[in-house]
């Protein structure tokens, strides 16, 4: 759910290993980002609407992935998608630190990328010598 | 009692002015920044900008000593994660959420919100219940017990017209418990009581045998 640059990027990642992948986006404009050699499905729609993701095929889903920039609408979705259709593998994007850790606690896979970068950044400096070059994504 | 409400709009501000009428002590979270000021000059300093679904500003606004918190903005969403914040992080006791879009009505309940009022429902309803043809009108839902409270009025061509209430064949659950007839005063009806054309009834019922209990009082 979300196709923005993660949600492209990943669903393109999946889709070259051979998963069976669909998107869902507000905007048909965002399908933009997916690879040109994506064999998935991309599909308008809201996934905080049952009724979108039963179209999705929500029922049939192994895993499920909310990727949009409202975190609030991410951790809706999600839990709609493990408690209602039972979703066995649900992951959720939140940039606020404080609601991941909330929703974590209530079961929730989820994933801060602030938390994560800046952990990282930090690492990243205080190593006390630079590993080589590498190229930035 | 301490409320807290999240969201100032329209239904926001008027039960802030309705609750502090009533002698609660309250408080409302708003994101933007006019209409906060316009609460804040209409109420008095009861407003303060602010995301009712960030935890620190849940924790300024006091929600561990709140009683009872309302969430009544625009997005289900929102609603739905500053209750599950209110709840689970500071333990208010009661949670309300407002719903907009009927269908979250599930997951609203199945992630423990208390108290779910859908305002598209609510409409609806009240516009169908101005329709003449229209079978019950609830008067009252007791979410906790799963049962309604309904109206039905006995229409003149109704097959339950002259049969007592045992021969009815009523949808388990189901009870009359009150005929309000015109001339009459209303009474409590035994099984024996027979109905008849334009008696108006007040019954309980549950959401899933509704229909039944209407066709059985109204014909189909």
């Amino acid at each position: 759910m979300g196709c923005g640059r993660v949600g492209g990027k990943l669903a393109g990642l999946l889709d070259i290993e051979g998963h069976n992948v669909t998107i869902l986006d507000i905007d048909e404009y965002s399908f933009r980002r997916l690879p040109p050699e994506f064999g998935g499905t991309a599909l308008v729609g809201n996934g905080t609407d049952e009724d979108a993701l039963k179209k999705a095929g929500i029922e049939k889903a192994d895993a499920f992935i909310a990727l949009t920039q409202g975190d609030n609408r991410n951790i809706m979705a999600c839990q709609i998608a493990k408690h209602i259709f039972n979703v066995p593998r649900v992951l959720c994007r939140t940039y606020d630190p404080l609601r991941q850790e909330l929703f974590g606690s209530l079961g929730i896979e989820t994933f801060s990328p602030t938390t994560i970068f800046a952990q990282m950044l930090k690492e990243r400096l205080l190593k006390a010598k630079p590993t080589g070059e590498k190229k930035a994504k | 009692m301490y409320i807290i409400v999240v969201g100032g709009g329209q239904v926001g501000y008027y039960l802030a002015k309705a609750l502090m009428d009533e002698g609660h002590e309250l408080l409302v979270l708003e994101k933007d920044a006019a209409r906060t000021a316009f609460i804040c000059n209409d109420l008095g300093s009861v407003c303060v900008r602010g995301d009712g679904c960030e935890m620190t500003t849940l924790a300024e606004a006091g929600a561990g000593r709140a009683d009872m918190f309302i969430a009544v903005t625009g997005e289900d969403e929102d609603n739905l994660v500053s209750c599950q914040a209110a709840k689970h992080k500071f333990n208010v006791p009661r949670t309300v959420a407002r719903i907009n879009n009927p269908k979250n009505e599930t997951i609203f309940k199945k992630m423990g919100i208390d108290v779910t009022i859908s305002s598209t429902n609510i409409i609806m309803e009240s516009i169908e219940e101005e329709m003449p043809t229209h079978p019950l009108t609830h008067l009252l839902d007791i979410q906790e017990q799963g049962l309604e409270i309904v109206e039905i009025k006995i229409p003149p061509h109704s097959p339950a017209i002259g049969k007592t209430v045992k021969e009815l064949s009523l949808p388990a659950g189901n009870t009359l418990s009150l005929i309000i007839r015109s001339q009459q005063k209303p009474f409590v009806p035994d099984k024996d009581t027979i109905l008849e054309a334009e008696d108006q009834i007040i019954a309980i019922t549950t959401p899933e045998s509704e229909e039944a209990l209407g066709t059985t009082l109204r014909g189909s």
